[in-house]
Protein backbone atom coordinates (compact mmCIF):
# COMPACT_ATOMS: atom_id res chain seq x y z
CA UNK A 1 0.00 0.00 0.00
CA UNK A 2 1.55 3.04 -1.31
CA UNK A 3 1.74 6.31 1.36
CA UNK A 4 0.57 10.09 0.61
CA UNK A 5 4.41 10.75 0.47
CA UNK A 6 5.45 8.08 -2.06
CA UNK A 7 2.16 8.89 -3.95
CA UNK A 8 3.99 12.42 -4.37
CA UNK A 9 6.77 11.17 -5.34
CA UNK A 10 5.66 9.09 -8.07
CA UNK A 11 3.40 11.91 -9.60
CA UNK A 12 6.42 13.88 -9.53
CA UNK A 13 8.06 11.43 -11.43
CA UNK A 14 5.31 11.00 -14.01
CA UNK A 15 5.96 14.34 -15.64
CA UNK A 16 9.27 13.23 -16.06
CA UNK A 17 9.18 9.80 -17.21
CA UNK A 18 6.49 7.21 -18.28
CA UNK A 19 5.56 5.01 -14.76
CA UNK A 20 5.71 1.24 -15.30
CA UNK A 21 2.60 -1.01 -15.16
CA UNK A 22 3.17 -2.10 -11.26
CA UNK A 23 3.71 1.49 -10.53
CA UNK A 24 0.74 3.03 -12.21
CA UNK A 25 -1.80 0.15 -10.59
CA UNK A 26 -1.22 1.24 -7.38
CA UNK A 27 -0.93 4.76 -7.78
CA UNK A 28 -4.40 4.68 -9.63
CA UNK A 29 -5.45 2.85 -6.89
CA UNK A 30 -4.52 5.24 -4.22
CA UNK A 31 -5.80 8.77 -6.41
CA UNK A 32 -9.18 6.55 -6.45
CA UNK A 33 -9.62 6.62 -2.43
CA UNK A 34 -7.58 9.29 -1.61
CA UNK A 35 -8.77 13.35 -2.46
CA UNK A 36 -5.76 15.07 -1.20
CA UNK A 37 -3.46 12.91 -3.66
CA UNK A 38 -6.01 13.15 -6.43
CA UNK A 39 -5.80 17.34 -6.12
CA UNK A 40 -1.98 16.83 -5.77
CA UNK A 41 -2.10 14.82 -8.98
CA UNK A 42 -4.02 17.65 -10.84
CA UNK A 43 -1.85 20.43 -9.38
CA UNK A 44 1.31 18.77 -11.01
CA UNK A 45 -0.73 19.30 -14.72
CA UNK A 46 -1.51 22.74 -13.11
CA UNK A 47 2.13 23.54 -12.59
CA UNK A 48 3.23 22.28 -15.63
CA UNK A 49 0.39 23.90 -17.61
CA UNK A 50 1.48 27.07 -15.75
CA UNK A 51 5.19 26.63 -16.42
CA UNK A 52 4.14 26.35 -20.48
CA UNK A 53 1.95 29.25 -20.39
CA UNK A 54 5.24 31.31 -18.75
CA UNK A 55 7.97 30.24 -21.03
CA UNK A 56 6.20 30.93 -24.09
CA UNK A 57 5.87 34.48 -23.24
CA UNK A 58 5.44 35.41 -19.66
CA UNK A 59 2.08 37.14 -19.59
CA UNK A 60 1.97 40.68 -18.35
CA UNK A 61 -0.47 43.75 -18.18
CA UNK A 62 -0.35 44.92 -21.60
CA UNK A 63 -0.93 41.88 -23.08
CA UNK A 64 -4.42 41.22 -20.99
CA UNK A 65 -6.39 43.35 -23.18
CA UNK B 1 13.06 50.14 -41.60
CA UNK B 2 11.08 51.33 -44.49
CA UNK B 3 9.08 53.92 -43.04
CA UNK B 4 5.84 53.20 -40.71
CA UNK B 5 3.81 50.89 -43.04
CA UNK B 6 3.39 47.85 -41.71
CA UNK B 7 3.38 48.12 -37.74
CA UNK B 8 3.87 44.48 -37.02
CA UNK B 9 7.06 44.63 -38.86
CA UNK B 10 8.48 47.53 -36.80
CA UNK B 11 7.52 46.58 -33.47
CA UNK B 12 10.71 45.99 -32.14
CA UNK B 13 11.67 49.62 -33.20
CA UNK B 14 8.99 50.87 -31.12
CA UNK B 15 10.93 51.87 -27.86
CA UNK B 16 8.23 51.28 -25.58
CA UNK B 17 6.83 47.91 -26.97
CA UNK B 18 10.77 47.63 -26.65
CA UNK B 19 11.32 48.61 -24.16
CA UNK B 20 8.45 46.32 -22.00
CA UNK B 21 9.93 43.06 -23.74
CA UNK B 22 13.38 43.85 -22.51
CA UNK B 23 11.85 44.04 -19.24
CA UNK B 24 9.92 41.24 -19.69
CA UNK B 25 12.83 39.47 -21.12
CA UNK B 26 15.27 40.19 -18.09
CA UNK B 27 12.96 39.55 -15.52
CA UNK B 28 12.74 35.85 -17.23
CA UNK B 29 16.46 35.76 -17.84
CA UNK B 30 16.75 36.64 -14.49
CA UNK B 31 14.40 34.34 -12.72
CA UNK B 32 16.95 31.19 -14.54
CA UNK B 33 20.26 32.91 -14.18
CA UNK B 34 19.72 34.62 -10.72
CA UNK B 35 22.69 36.71 -11.18
CA UNK B 36 21.83 40.21 -13.15
CA UNK B 37 24.31 40.59 -15.75
CA UNK B 38 24.82 37.41 -17.08
CA UNK B 39 21.11 38.06 -17.44
CA UNK B 40 21.22 41.28 -19.21
CA UNK B 41 24.03 40.05 -21.86
CA UNK B 42 21.71 37.03 -22.70
CA UNK B 43 19.01 39.58 -23.15
CA UNK B 44 21.06 41.27 -25.38
CA UNK B 45 22.27 38.30 -27.19
CA UNK B 46 18.49 37.23 -27.78
CA UNK B 47 17.35 41.22 -29.07
CA UNK B 48 20.45 40.99 -31.09
CA UNK B 49 19.04 37.91 -33.07
CA UNK B 50 15.97 38.98 -32.97
CA UNK B 51 16.59 42.31 -34.62
CA UNK B 52 18.38 40.29 -37.56
CA UNK B 53 15.68 38.09 -38.22
CA UNK B 54 12.83 40.00 -37.34
CA UNK B 55 10.73 39.78 -40.70
CA UNK B 56 9.79 36.22 -39.54
CA UNK B 57 6.67 36.74 -37.53
CA UNK B 58 3.78 38.58 -37.74
CA UNK B 59 1.64 40.30 -34.97
CA UNK B 60 3.16 41.47 -31.56
CA UNK B 61 2.35 38.48 -29.68
CA UNK B 62 3.79 36.08 -32.07
CA UNK B 63 6.89 38.28 -32.26
CA UNK B 64 6.73 38.08 -28.28
CA UNK B 65 7.07 34.22 -28.33
CA UNK B 66 9.75 34.36 -30.57
CA UNK B 67 12.18 36.30 -28.92
CA UNK B 68 11.38 34.14 -25.93
CA UNK B 69 11.95 31.09 -27.71
CA UNK B 70 15.70 33.18 -28.74
CA UNK B 71 16.10 34.12 -25.38
CA UNK B 72 15.93 30.34 -24.08
CA UNK B 73 18.43 28.89 -26.54
CA UNK B 74 20.30 31.70 -25.02
CA UNK B 75 19.75 30.80 -21.58
CA UNK B 76 20.95 26.95 -22.25
CA UNK B 77 23.82 28.34 -23.93
CA UNK B 78 24.69 30.25 -20.90
CA UNK B 79 23.80 27.25 -18.25
CA UNK B 80 25.91 25.10 -19.93
CA UNK B 81 28.75 27.71 -20.08
CA UNK B 82 28.24 27.99 -16.57
CA UNK B 83 28.26 24.45 -15.89
CA UNK B 84 31.72 23.99 -17.49
CA UNK B 85 33.42 26.29 -15.69
CA UNK B 86 31.41 26.28 -12.41
CA UNK B 87 29.59 22.84 -12.52
CA UNK B 88 26.07 23.00 -10.17
CA UNK B 89 27.12 19.83 -8.50
CA UNK B 90 29.78 21.60 -5.95
CA UNK B 91 26.81 23.59 -5.35
CA UNK B 92 24.32 21.15 -4.17
CA UNK B 93 23.91 19.85 -0.81
CA UNK B 94 24.57 16.06 -0.12
CA UNK B 95 21.20 15.24 2.10
CA UNK B 96 19.31 12.55 0.01
CA UNK B 97 16.95 12.49 2.88
CA UNK B 98 13.76 12.92 -0.03
CA UNK B 99 11.04 15.10 0.60
CA UNK B 100 12.70 16.10 3.86
CA UNK B 101 11.93 19.71 3.77
CA UNK B 102 8.15 18.61 3.55
CA UNK B 103 7.70 15.55 6.29
CA UNK B 104 5.91 18.35 8.32
CA UNK B 105 3.20 17.82 5.90
CA UNK B 106 2.61 14.45 6.58
CA UNK B 107 1.45 12.11 9.76
CA UNK B 108 3.93 9.37 11.23
CA UNK B 109 2.21 7.38 8.73
CA UNK B 110 3.33 9.62 5.62
CA UNK B 111 -0.23 10.71 4.75
CA UNK B 112 -1.47 14.11 4.75
CA UNK B 113 -2.01 15.69 8.05
CA UNK B 114 -5.78 16.65 7.59
CA UNK B 115 -4.22 20.64 7.49
CA UNK B 116 -2.02 20.02 4.73
CA UNK B 117 -4.31 18.10 2.28
CA UNK B 118 -3.81 19.82 -1.32
CA UNK B 119 -7.14 21.63 -2.00
CA UNK B 120 -8.79 20.95 -5.37
CA UNK B 121 -7.50 24.57 -7.53
CA UNK B 122 -10.46 24.97 -10.11
CA UNK B 123 -10.27 26.07 -13.53
CA UNK B 124 -6.77 26.47 -14.24
CA UNK B 125 -7.94 28.58 -17.40
CA UNK B 126 -9.53 30.96 -14.93
CA UNK B 127 -6.17 31.63 -12.71
CA UNK B 128 -4.08 31.95 -15.54
CA UNK B 129 -6.31 34.80 -17.13
CA UNK B 130 -5.28 37.02 -13.67
CA UNK B 131 -2.36 39.21 -13.66
CA UNK B 132 -1.86 39.26 -9.90
CA UNK B 133 -1.25 34.94 -10.30
CA UNK B 134 1.48 35.69 -12.25
CA UNK B 135 2.96 38.06 -9.85
CA UNK B 136 2.49 35.50 -7.37
CA UNK B 137 3.82 32.37 -9.60
CA UNK B 138 7.05 34.34 -9.82
CA UNK B 139 7.41 35.56 -6.30
CA UNK B 140 7.00 31.51 -5.24
CA UNK B 141 9.68 30.36 -8.04
CA UNK B 142 11.94 32.89 -6.38
CA UNK B 143 11.42 31.55 -2.99
CA UNK B 144 13.03 28.09 -3.94
CA UNK B 145 16.21 26.99 -3.61
CA UNK B 146 18.27 28.01 -6.46
CA UNK B 147 19.61 24.76 -8.24
CA UNK B 148 16.33 23.54 -7.08
CA UNK B 149 14.37 26.35 -9.06
CA UNK B 150 17.14 26.12 -11.68
CA UNK B 151 16.83 22.23 -12.10
CA UNK B 152 13.01 23.09 -12.24
CA UNK B 153 13.17 25.34 -14.95
CA UNK B 154 15.61 23.73 -17.16
CA UNK B 155 12.98 20.91 -17.36
CA UNK B 156 9.51 23.24 -17.45
CA UNK B 157 10.66 26.63 -19.13
CA UNK B 158 13.45 24.93 -21.33
CA UNK B 159 12.00 22.20 -22.40
CA UNK B 160 14.93 19.76 -21.52
CA UNK B 161 14.38 16.14 -21.14
CA UNK B 162 15.09 14.93 -17.34
CA UNK B 163 17.54 12.39 -18.86
CA UNK B 164 19.84 15.14 -20.54
CA UNK B 165 19.72 17.89 -17.74
CA UNK B 166 21.18 14.82 -14.98
CA UNK B 167 24.04 14.47 -17.70
CA UNK B 168 24.47 18.21 -18.50
CA UNK B 169 24.74 18.48 -14.07
CA UNK B 170 26.22 15.13 -13.34
CA UNK B 171 23.37 14.25 -11.38
CA UNK B 172 22.10 10.35 -11.25
CA UNK B 173 19.07 10.02 -12.45
CA UNK B 174 17.90 9.49 -8.83
CA UNK B 175 19.07 13.24 -7.77
CA UNK B 176 17.23 14.57 -10.49
CA UNK B 177 13.59 13.25 -9.78
CA UNK B 178 14.36 14.40 -5.58
CA UNK B 179 15.38 17.88 -6.80
CA UNK B 180 12.21 17.99 -8.94
CA UNK B 181 10.39 16.38 -6.46
CA UNK B 182 11.35 19.20 -3.78
CA UNK B 183 11.16 21.99 -6.52
CA UNK B 184 7.02 20.74 -7.38
CA UNK B 185 6.25 20.05 -3.43
CA UNK B 186 7.66 23.71 -2.52
CA UNK B 187 5.93 25.36 -5.94
CA UNK B 188 2.35 24.10 -4.97
CA UNK B 189 2.70 24.73 -1.29
CA UNK B 190 3.62 28.16 -2.11
CA UNK B 191 0.79 28.55 -4.48
CA UNK B 192 -1.63 26.89 -2.19
CA UNK B 193 -0.87 29.37 0.53
CA UNK B 194 -0.18 32.47 -1.94
CA UNK B 195 -2.65 32.17 -3.83
CA UNK B 196 -5.87 29.38 -3.32
CA UNK B 197 -6.15 29.74 0.53
CA UNK B 198 -9.85 31.03 0.86
CA UNK B 199 -8.29 34.16 3.13
CA UNK B 200 -6.74 35.37 -0.36
CA UNK B 201 -9.05 38.14 -1.60
CA UNK B 202 -8.89 37.45 -5.00
CA UNK B 203 -10.12 33.90 -4.95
Amino acid sequence: MLTCQQVTRLLSEAQDRKLRLKEKLPLKLHLLMCAGCDNFHQQMDFLRQASRRYSVAPPNADDAE
Amino acid sequence: MNGNDDPTRNALWNPVFLADLRRDLLRFAELQLRDQSAAEDTVQEALTAAFSGQDRFTGRAALKTWVFAILKNKIVDTLRHRQRTAPITSLIPDDEEEGDDFAVLFNPGHHWNPADRPQAWGDPETTFAQQQFWVVFETCLTRLPENTARVFMMREFLGLETLDICLELALTTNHCHVILHRARMGLRLCLEQRWFTPENPTC
